[in-house]
């Protein structure tokens, strides 16, 4: 079994505001995007591996995302929880050059 | 009780076992001073060389028993106070017998007795049997069959301080006697429960051990005016009751009424044990300066063969003491000795130092009250009218006595000049007061490595310092390993200043803790300064500007948003969505499930069938999971999905009523003079007129507010972060800093005002006080007593530093920007604003009532 990752184009980048996430359904998934205020983006599974908070609503800066439900924070990168949370699953984010955000999910190639 | 380990013996059973090489030690009494015996010695290695039994009368582990005033007053929780629980001695190969008290020593045979019936062999005994409190001699304190009457506590144990809190649950008013620390702190610990409370103190003035006359005057004011009423130079003669107490009789026949009586009159060392095993008894059993106890046998008072003694119940060198202090200075001198890490270790003896616990009113004393000898320096600074009280004596050039009350600022410094003979500054007026004096920086790098910085914990400056070394980096990461500043508390700023000073420059230090968020290493004056001065208006300029290397931080944004919409009223430059947590963006309180809850305003808990047929309407066509009343005198529909919201806001057509921000939520109000037949005023329109005007203010955390007419209290004003009470003819009295949620404290009076428009300016200024001055969700039941109702009460009433004006119209600029949110329903600010963000999780999660059920779906609803 061989792992293949697989490109999503998602959404217009103008659909997410500045400095927050939305959520998104991606090939069956649900991700959550965020845009940071640099104009990256970065992406996450949506649901908080710690009681299943909506973690588009949470709130982020460069380097974290924070759950709204119990403030559990998660490191956008590695997806490792700064406390004693289990860890997130991180998806590499891009935005194309016509101003699409693109999500590339890893999955088990059949 | 079953006895089952090793090296006792129950009646006739089985000789001991033989424990190897390892001596056997039996500790008798497992409170503050046993315990930290016995860690002491683990610390050095004693595990090897002892096999240890601790008995213990109190039914638990070891638990810090200064913090039982915290713990009477609702400051602190049980599972709080608690310093080695039953399975740390399990750890510890400690064989702990909690429950059980020991009646005798056979020191000829070296067995120890207990009331089980249990035998234990020792070869080295340790007395810490502590002190119990004594109960002076008074008429009618016992019933006919000799037992006490009920309602009458001491206040020393667990079991005191439980049986206390019930009690104050269920009663209304109390008599303390004995104004002393403990008298005081449990007058205070009741009071803070609602419970009207008399204090019978027979010395002329308070604290009159630690104190001179004229600080137990000043201490007196600060005292009544936590709504304690104080008699002094009054001796109680007797208790009135048959079966439970009803009163306190005073020598001049008045009869206080009182449901419960506290007797804090001092404390008695417990020295039956010694007394049965014919130790040395005086006041305490006396000890020698390696804790060595003696027995008078054969008229020749020698060392009595392996028994040592610590902690309260023992008397040294003529002194026995009532204070923690000693006791950690006791357990390490018989744990060198014991373990034979320094043979010839000896304790002489330990200057003490007192603090008070009573919440606002900050107390220090040490040494002497005042002048003794000829040639004694007495430096006095007096201000009573502020609660302000402040001396030193020296002696040949050494302090030997201080008393600090209102202003403790110099607490470090004086404490450790006088442990240490610290040179003393030429200009006295300097240990008063910052004139040059050694900063504290200098002082704490001046301190000897074994000066206790925490003196309930008896952790030293060395040990903080070892902390730091082995790789805490931050104030809170010490704290938690050598637990210095977790006793009283009142030691934090000097374990900060020593942790800093350890760290060097290289520090990781969470000075942190006064900053307003963590992102911005500025506390809250500090940060509107800056903020105003370069009129930053956004959360991305703040950072910009003032944040290390510029950087965001994401647990920062909700405060600093607050705090920007507070400082610039008219609005910011640009509304930056992300500096909101996800409530105050969508206007709703999120849930478990990631729905939302929606609570629309009904002033004053005053709604109308018009309404409430709306809200019957939205709740059928939203599926709301639940329709609740709420504790705040309003409806919740729970369960609303994000995407629902601006409809329901919509159909509801009726404004916010922010059960989400850290803003104004409620007023509650009672019936009043419209409907109430003791109404003294109308509550009901003076709430709403006060919801009117307030609704929606953003504050450092949230705001809770009830009116009531008349001090019956139906709406429960004395515990609400402002509350106001008719008292007739026109007045109103005027509460603050009260709560009854996770903490629970009766409001300060402010003020009494002749009319509900002084009632509407005060709240108004006492509102906007808080939001300048209060920390970022630091509730008004927290920021009121930092400050002091005094100060308060001078600022807002009095205003003494001339802010009124100023609070008042940047009050009203903040009034007139008042904006219903749920207008943003008609025109989301940003895209996706009410989006789902978990598009593929079935809602709803959260259970619905049953269709039918009160609150549940309408029978229609599941009929479509
Ligand atoms: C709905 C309500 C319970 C009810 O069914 O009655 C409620 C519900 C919540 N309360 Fe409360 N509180 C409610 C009245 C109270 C009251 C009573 C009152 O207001 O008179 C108190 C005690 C009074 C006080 O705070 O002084 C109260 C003390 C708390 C506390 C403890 C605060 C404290 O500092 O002691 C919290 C926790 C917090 O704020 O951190 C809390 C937090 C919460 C939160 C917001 C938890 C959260 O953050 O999600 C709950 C939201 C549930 C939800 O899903 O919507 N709630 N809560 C009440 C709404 C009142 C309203 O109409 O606005
Ligand atoms: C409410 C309160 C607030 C205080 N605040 C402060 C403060 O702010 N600062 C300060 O320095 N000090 C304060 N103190 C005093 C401090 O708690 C004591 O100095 C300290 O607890 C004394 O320790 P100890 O081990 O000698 O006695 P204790 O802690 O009383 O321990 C003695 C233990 O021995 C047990 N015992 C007694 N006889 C027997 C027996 N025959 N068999 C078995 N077990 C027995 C008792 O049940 C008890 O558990 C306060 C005390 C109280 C009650
Ligand atoms: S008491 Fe606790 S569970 Fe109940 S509403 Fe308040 S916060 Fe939620
Ligand atoms: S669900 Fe995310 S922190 Fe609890």
């Amino acid at each position: 079994m061989s792992a293949t990752t697989t490109s999503h184009r998602v959404c217009p980048l103008a659909e997410i505001p500045v400095g927050e996430g939305r959520a998104y359904v991606v090939a069956g998934e649900q991700v959550a995007v965020f845009r940071h205020r640099s104009g990256r983006v970065s992406a996450t599974q949506a649901r908080c591996p710690h009681a299943g908070g909506p973690l588009a609503d949470g709130q982020i800066d460069e380097g974290v995302v924070v759950c709204p439900l119990h403030l559990n924070a998660f490191d956008l990168a590695t997806g490792g929880s700064t406390g004693d949370q289990p860890a997130l699953a991180v998806h590499a984010a891009t935005v194309d050059a016509d101003g699409t955000v693109s999500v590339q999910l890893t999955g088990s190639a059949s | 009780m079953t006895l089952t380990s090793s090296g006792t013996q129950t009646g006739t059973a089985q000789l001991p076992v033989q424990r190897a090489h390892r001596r056997r030690l039996v500790v008798v009494g497992n409170g503050m001073a046993g315990a930290r015996a016995v860690e002491e010695l683990l610390e050095r290695g004693g595990r090897d060389q002892f096999a240890i039994t601790m008995f213990g009368d109190e039914p638990y582990g070891n638990y810090n028993r200064i913090m039982l005033s915290h713990v009477l007053s609702g400051e602190e929780d049980e599972d709080g106070i608690f310093l080695n629980s039953l399975p740390w001695y399990a750890e510890n190969g400690i064989d702990l017998r909690a429950g059980v008290r020991v009646d005798r020593v056979d020191r000829f045979a070296k067995v120890v007795h207990d009331a089980d019936g249990g035998r234990t062999p020792y070869d080295v005994l340790l007395i810490a049997t502590g002190s119990s409190p004594f109960f002076p001699a008074m008429e009618g304190m016992h019933r006919d069959d000799g037992t006490m009457l009920d309602g009458v506590f001491g206040f020393r144990t667990l079991d005191d301080a439980r049986a206390l809190l019930n009690s104050a649950k269920v009663h209304r008013r109390a008599v303390v006697i004995g104004g002393g620390l403990l008298g005081l702190e449990a007058a205070h610990g009741l009071a803070t429960h609602g419970v009207e409370v008399d204090l019978v103190h027979s010395p002329s003035h308070l604290m009159n051990q630690q104190l001179g006359p004229e600080a137990g005057r000043v201490l007196r004011g600060r005292i009544e005016a936590l709504g304690i009423r104080v008699h002094t130079g009054v001796r109680t003669k007797g208790l009135r009751g048959t079966d439970r107490v009803t009163g306190v009789e005073l020598p001049d026949g008045t009869v206080l009424p009182a449901d419960l009586v506290v007797v804090a009159a001092g404390i008695r060392p417990n020295v039956d044990v010694a007394v049965r095993s014919g130790l040395d008894v005086q006041r305490g059993i006396v000890v020698d300066d390696r804790m060595r106890c003696s027995s008078g046998e054969d008229g020749d008072e020698g060392p009595a063969d392996g028994v040592y003694a610590v902690g309260e119940c023992v008397q040294h060198r003529g002194q026995t003491y009532g204070l923690v202090a000693p006791l950690w200075e006791q357990a390490g001198v018989l744990a060198d000795h014991l373990t034979g890490t320094r043979p010839d270790a000896e304790y002489h003896g330990t200057r003490t130092s007192t603090k008070l616990k009573v919440a606002g009113v900050d107390l220090v004393a040490m040494g002497l009250a005042g002048p003794e000898r000829d040639g004694d320096e007495f430096v006095v600074f007096s201000e009573p009218s502020r609660g302000i009280y402040l001396n030193v004596v020296v002696r040949d050039e050494r302090l030997v006595g201080a008393t600090l009350l209102g202003d403790v600022r110099k607490t470090a410094f004086l404490t450790q000049a006088f442990d240490q003979g610290l040179p003393l500054p030429q200009e006295r007026m300097a240990l008063l007061f910052d004139l040059g004096a050694p900063s504290d920086d200098v002082g704490v790098a001046e301190l000897a490595d074994d000066a206790q910085v925490c003196n309930c914990n008896g952790v030293s400056k060395g040990t903080i310092a070892g902390a730091v070394a082995d790789g805490c980096s931050t104030v809170g990461a010490v704290m938690a390993k050598t637990r210095a500043g977790k006793g009283c508390g009142s030691c934090k700023t000097l374990v900060e200043q020593v942790v800093q000073w350890a760290a060097g420059g290289d520090l990781a230090v969470d000075e942190s803790a006064s900053w307003y968020v963590p992102g911005v290493p500025l506390a809250k004056p500090e940060l509107m300064t800056a903020i105003r001065e370069r009129r930053l208006k956004s959360v991305s300029a703040v950072f910009r500007e003032l944040a290390p290397g510029g950087a965001e931080d994401a647990k920062s944004k909700m405060g600093l948003t607050s705090l920007l919409r507070m400082m610039w009223p008219e609005g910011l430059d640009e509304e930056e969505r992300d500096g909101r947590f996800i409530n105050d963006r969508v206007h709703a309180n999120i849930q478990r499930d990631g729905t939302f809850s929606v609570v629309p305003q009904m002033k004053g808990g005053v709604t109308s069938a018009d309404q409430l047929r709306r809200i019957a309407d939205v709740a059928d066509k939203y599926d709301v999971g639940m329709i609740k009343v709420t504790g705040g005198q309003r409806i919740d529909l729970l369960g609303i999905r994000k995407e629902d919201l601006p409809k329901v806001w919509a159909d509801l057509g009726m404004p916010s009523g922010y059960a989400y921000g850290k803003s104004f939520r409620t007023v509650k109000t009672c019936v009043g003079t419209d409907f109430c037949r003791f109404g003294l005023g109308d509550s009901t329109k003076l709430g709403i007129d006060i919801e009117t005007r307030f609704q929606g203010v953003e504050t450092p955390a949230k705001l809770k507010l009830a009116v009531v007419g008349c001090p019956r209290n139906c709406a429960e004003a004395y515990v609400k972060d402002v509350g106001v009470v008719a008292v007739g003819s026109g007045r109103w009295e005027v509460y603050v800093g009260g709560a009854a949620g996770a903490s629970v404290r009766k409001g300060d009076l402010l003020a009494t005002v002749d009319s509900p428009e002084e009632v509407l300016a005060l709240t108004g200024r006492f509102i906007q006080f808080y939001r300048e001055w209060g920390n970022w969700l630091e509730r008004t039941y927290e920021f009121v007593p930092r400050l002091g109702l005094e100060r308060v009460r001078a600022v807002l009433v009095d205003d003494s530093d001339g802010l009124v004006a100023g609070l008042d119209e940047r009050m009203q600029q903040t009034v007139d920007a008042y904006r219903d949110p749920w207008q943003e329903g008609a025109e989301p600010v940003t895209p996706g604003q009410f989006r789902s963000s978990l598009p593929l999780v079935d809602l709803p999660l959260v259970p619905r009532r049953p269709a039918g059920a009160p609150g549940g779906l309408a029978i229609s609803e599941v009929a479509r």
